[in-house]
C-alpha cells in the first residue's frame, strides 16, 4: 500500500493567509474532515500518451521561436522516501517574456508574443525525471497591494499515483528580490519549505551556446510502505 | 524528504484547460454502458459571490464501482461567470471502503482557485440513495452538516452540487 502523511506542519501554506486577500473570503472556515484513505484516494487517473499527448517544448510556437531568454527547466518528481513516482503527469503554465500570460483576463500592459502559448505537458520518466524548454517568465503586477508584483515564477500541476497526491505548486527562480515581498511565497511559514519551491541554477541542465538551466525537484505526498507491491 | 508546498492556482490556470474534459463520455469511456448524469454547481465565496475563476476536478470509479480499469473517471471544469460546472458522465457504482466496507456510489471533487493555497476536496453523494446510510466516510461527518455532500436531483438525471467554500452552509471538505 502506497501511504500518503500529511504535509508536516509549516511545511505548506495555511488556507487563510490575509496578506493574500484573495484567500479572505475564500478559505473554509471549518477544519476538513480527515478520512481514511480509500481507493478513491489512493488510485488516480492514468492519462495515456494517446489521449493527453506530451508536448515539452514552449520555446517555439507554430513554427517561430518565442521571445525571451531560452531556458531548460528539468528535475525529478518523487516520493517522501526519495524514490521516483514514474509516469506523473505535469502540467505547467506561466507568462511570456514580458510578464504577460496568454489569457483574455490578463490585462497587464506588457506585450503579448505571437509565438508564445505559455503551456506544455510532460510524464515523469522510470527514475522520476522530466524536462522541459521554455522561455524565463517576466514578473507582473497583480494589484494584492501597492507595487505588487509576483516574482518570476512556472506554475506546475501534478498528478500522481494516488489521487491524494494530486497537488499544484509554483517554481521560483534564485535570487530574485521579489521573493521576501511576495504574500504567496511567503505564506509558507517554513523557510526551508519555501526554499525548496525555488529552481537550482544547473548547468548540467544547460545546452553549448544554445540555453542555461534549472532543476526543480518535486516531493509528493506518499512513501511506499511495502515497495514490492503496487497500490493496486 | 519533505513535500513540496502546494501554491496556488492563481486566476490564470486556464491555459492548460481543455473545456472538452468536463465530458467523461468522451473517447474510450463513450462505448460504456451505464446511466448518463450530469454533474452541475454554483461555487461562492464567503460573501455568496460567485467564483468566476475555479477549476473543478473530478475523480470517480466507473459504473462497475472500479477506478483506473475500463472507465476513465477523471474530468476537469472551469467555473463560468457564474461559479458554475457542469460535468457530463456516467453514474459511478459503490466502491470497497474500509475493511469490509462498501462505500455508497460518490464522485470526488477537488477545487482550485485563486485565494485557494492549496485545493480543497469534497464528495458528491446522491440523494436518497439507500448506500448512503451505511457509507462509512459520511459517518465521519456530522449529520447536520452531511447535506452539503449530497447532490440532489434537480432535473432527470441532472445532480445537483454547490459548494460554498466559507460561511453558512460552508461545504464539509475532506483531509485526504
Ligand atoms: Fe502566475
Amino acid at each position: 500500500m502506497t501511504e500518503f502523511p500529511r504535509p508536516a506542519p509549516g511545511t505548506w501554506p495555511p488556507m487563510n493567509s490575509p496578506a493574500y486577500g484573495s484567500t479572505r473570503k475564500r478559505h473554509a472556515l471549518h477544519p476538513p474532515i480527515a478520512i481514511p484513505h480509500t481507493l478513491s484516494e489512493t488510485s488516480a487517473p492514468r492519462f495515456t500518451p494517446s489521449a493527453y499527448p506530451a508536448y515539452a517544448d514552449m520555446s517555439v510556437h507554430e513554427g517561430q521561436a518565442a521571445m525571451g531568454e531560452r531556458i531548460i527547466v528539468g528535475g525529478r518528481v518523487l516520493d517522501e522516501d526519495g524514490r521516483p513516482v514514474r509516469g506523473a503527469m505535469l502540467e505547467i503554465w506561466q507568462a511570456n517574456a514580458a510578464g504577460r500570460y496568454h489569457h483574455m483576463r490578463d490585462q497587464h500592459d506588457a506585450p503579448l508574443d505571437p509565438h508564445f502559448a505559455g503551456s506544455a505537458r510532460v510524464f515523469s520518466d522510470d527514475e522520476g525525471h522530466w524536462q522541459i524548454t521554455t522561455i524565463k517568465p517576466g514578473a507582473y503586477p497583480w494589484g494584492n497591494h501597492a507595487k505588487a508584483w509576483r516574482p518570476v515564477h512556472i506554475h506546475f500541476g501534478l498528478h500522481g499515483q494516488g489521487f491524494a497526491q494530486r497537488m499544484i505548486t509554483q517554481m521560483y527562480f534564485p535570487g530574485d528580490p521579489l521573493l521576501p515581498l511576495d504574500p504567496v511565497f511567503m505564506a509558507t511559514p517554513d523557510a526551508a519549505a519555501r526554499e525548496r519551491l525555488i529552481a537550482k541554477f544547473d548547468l548540467d541542465y544547460a545546452v553549448e551556446n544554445w540555453a542555461l538551466g534549472y532543476r526543480f525537484d518535486i516531493v509528493l505526498r506518499g512513501r511506499n510502505a511495502t515497495p514490492m507491491e503496487d497500490h493496486k | 524528504m519533505t513535500t513540496t508546498a502546494s501554491q496556488t492556482a492563481g486566476p490564470y490556470w486556464h491555459i492548460i484547460d481543455h473545456p472538452e474534459w468536463a465530458d467523461l463520455r468522451r473517447g474510450e469511456n463513450a462505448a460504456m454502458a451505464g446511466t448518463s448524469i450530469t454533474l452541475t454547481g454554483q461555487i461562492t465565496d464567503g460573501d455568496g459571490t460567485p467564483c468566476g475563476d475555479a477549476m473543478v476536478e473530478i475523480w470517480q470509479a466507473g459504473p462497475d464501482g472500479a477506478y483506473e480499469a475500463g472507465f476513465h473517471g477523471f474530468g476537469r471544469c472551469a467555473s463560468d461567470d457564474q461559479g458554475r460546472f457542469r460535468f457530463t458522465t456516467l453514474k459511478p457504482g459503490p466502491v470497497p471502503g474500509p475493511g469490509n466496507s462498501l462505500q455508497a456510489p460518490h464522485i470526488t471533487l477537488a477545487v482550485f482557485a485563486r485565494g485557494l493555497m492549496n485545493h480543497v476536496t469534497t464528495r458528491a453523494y446522491f440523494a436518497a440513495e439507500p448506500l448512503n446510510e451505511a457509507d462509512p466516510i459520511l459517518a465521519l461527518v456530522p449529520e447536520a452538516r452531511r447535506p452539503t455532500m449530497l447532490a440532489r436531483e434537480t432535473a432527470p438525471g441532472v445532480w445537483t452540487l454547490d459548494i460554498r467554500l466559507q460561511g453558512a452552509d460552508e461545504t464539509v471538505f475532506l483531509d485526504i
